[in-house]
């Protein structure tokens, strides 16, 4: 009778192994795409019944329609293209910049007390606050918007790599004064993969201010871009162009920033930590 | 000529209160010197000083009658923690201290083999053991082949088996490379097992108490007799003429047997 018992529980527990084994990372979309399913359904039948007016909260289906319509006569890639160009550029400008000082800030202490204050100071104001000067020195096509993305991009990438360099831990760095490595090597072949782990959390952050900086500068002044469609949805009542721009939107940031964290787990699988399977 | 002379050595914080002070100290090839001391008294600090890391000594420091002043190719050193790099695979870490790529893999293999870790070697410091990280780190610190190996209670973080295996290991290495040694230690049971020469340590900053020798030829049992009756004499230099705060002090400091 026991026996039959055990077996029965051995199955039991074979076919639950099997069951969280199997689909992960399946099990891991269907998990997420869960809760924005059910809240897609219950728009579109709030839409439906006439709970959400159209000409303020179009239902999905029009907002959909207004993607694929925008799609079919092409009008789409060019607004893509064009913010796709401002944050690439703005993105790469940045994140230069920070690793430049941030490497100097957080290696050599003189450069610290030199430029870390002055860059605190520069933290502190809002980088909205310089657009009317960029807009003035620059004129309102690109540069200007691609310095505002940048500036946005630079101090979160800075404060990761400064945090980063100065908390690799002095241990480590023992162990490559011991073998008299050079500033050179022990820059490259310690401090840098100690710190790429916060450097790359700065990255993360630094593209996602960099969405937010690429659509105010295109909300301010643009006639192409994904911001403009929202101005342009404003300007004409069309909310369905205003939905449909924030879709797009949130679907260009959310696949830079798998892009990102793809290249993150593929640099940094030596971490030990949670979140990592084994 | 000596291979290690250190000729009246002191480095001293907190206005002379900490550190150790007036070490002399001379070590032949392939001899084993042991440091015993209570918690405090220098030992790590005398290490730091001999590896070139602390430069802010006095006295002379001398490798086969050259006085050096900062680190030294000759001399490695194996920390009390592995202090490996995470982002390296073993092998990686084992051949970090390699200048040059012509034939680094090879030498690190050997050096693999050496610690016994064939087959970990694509391993992340992430996925071996305390102990197996402790290899690691012995075999990065011996495959430059430094004349001098300094180790600093390099064991100490460890289960009393995989302490005795990794003791016969250093025992096995000695044997082969005939390297002279300067192991600092709590353990009166290993310095006991390990060393020609135990040094004693006392005081705030620290002095050297006691030498004594162990003559024993190796490789000895570890129950000997007569290593027995030498951990008596070292626990009474290291409870002799103490003070009342001292007392105190030792009493939560010293090793439990
Ligand atoms: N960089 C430093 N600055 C100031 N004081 C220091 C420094 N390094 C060590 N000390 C002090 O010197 C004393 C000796 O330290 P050390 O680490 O050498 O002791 P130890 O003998 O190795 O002790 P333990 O057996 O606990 O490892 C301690 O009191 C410590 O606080
Ligand atoms: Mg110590």
């Amino acid at each position: 009778m026991s026996g039959k018992e055990e077996v029965l529980s051995r199955q039991i527990s074979v076919k639950s192994k099997v069951r969280v084994q199997m689909p992960r990372k399946l099990r891991g979309i269907l998990l997420g795409s869960a809760i924005p399913a059910v809240l897609l359904v219950v728009w579109q039948y709030l839409s439906h019944i006439g709970v959400f007016e159209s000409h303020l909260m179009p239902a999905p289906t029009a907002v959909f329609d207004k993607l694929a319509e925008m799609v079919n006569d092409g009008s789409l890639y060019g607004h893509v293209g064009i913010t796709l160009y401002r944050i690439f550029f703005g993105f790469v400008i940045g994140v230069s910049a920070a690793v430049v000082l941030g490497a100097l800030v957080g290696y050599a202490k003189t450069a610290e007390h030199l430029l870390d204050p002055l860059i605190q100071a520069f933290r502190a104001i809002p980088s909205l606050a310089w657009v009317p000067l960029f807009i003035l020195w620059m004129g309102i096509a690109e540069p200007s918007k691609i310095t505002l993305i940048a500036v946005g991009v630079f101090f979160p990438v800075y404060l990761n790599i400064v945090s980063g360099i100065q908390g690799v831990d002095r241990k480590l760095i023992e162990v490559g004064k011991i073998y008299n490595f050079s500033d050179f090597e022990l820059i490259k072949r310690i401090i840098l993969p100690a710190s790429l782990p916060s450097f790359l959390v700065g990255i993360r952050s630094g593209l996602g201010l960099g969405w937010m900086f690429v659509v105010a500068a295109e909300l301010m002044g643009a006639s192409k871009g994904v911001g403009y469609l929202l101005v342009v949805g404003q300007n004409t009542y069309s909310p369905d162009l205003v939905i449909a721009s924030i879709v797009l939107i949130a679907i260009l940031g959310k696949t830079s920033d798998s892009l990102l964290k793809k290249l993150e787990d593929r640099a940094l699988h030596w971490q030990d930590s949670i979140g990592k399977k084994a | 000529m000596k291979m290690l002379a250190l000729e009246n050595i002191s480095r001293t914080f907190a206005n002379g209160s900490a550190g150790f002070k007036n070490v002399s100290l001379e070590a032949e090839k392939g001899e084993v010197i042991g440091v015993l001391g209570t918690s405090g008294c220098g030992k790590s600090t005398l290490l730091r000083v001999l590896s070139g890391l602390d430069q802010e000594y006095t006295g002379h420091v001398k490798v086969n009658g050259n006085a050096i002043k900062s680190v030294h190719k000759d001399i490695g050193i194996i920390f009390q923690e592995p202090r490996l790099m995470p982002w390296l695979t073993a092998l990686e870490n084992i051949a970090f201290g390699l200048k040059g790529a012509a034939k680094k893999q090879k030498q690190a293999e050997e050096f693999t083999n050496l610690v016994g870790l064939a087959g970990f070697e694509g391993h992340y410091p992430k996925d071996l053991s305390g102990g197996m990280a402790q290899r690691v780190s012995i075999a990065r610190s011996l495959i430059t082949k430094p004349e001098i190996l300094l180790l600093d209670e390099p064991f100490s973080a460890l289960d009393a088996f995989t302490k005795m295996q990794l003791q016969d290991l250093l025992l096995s290495i000695w044997k082969q490379y005939q390297t002279t040694m300067v192991l600092v230690t709590h353990d009166i049971d290993e310095a006991l097992y390990l060393c020609d020469r135990i040094i004693i340590l006392r005081g705030q900053p620290g002095e050297v108490y006691k030498e004594l020798t162990v003559q024993q030829p190796r490789p000895r049992s570890r129950g000997d007799a007569e290593l027995a009756r030498q951990k008596e004499e070292i626990l009474s230099f290291l409870n002799l003429n103490k003070t009342s705060q001292e007392d105190h002090y030792e009493k939560s400091n010293t090793p439990a047997k």
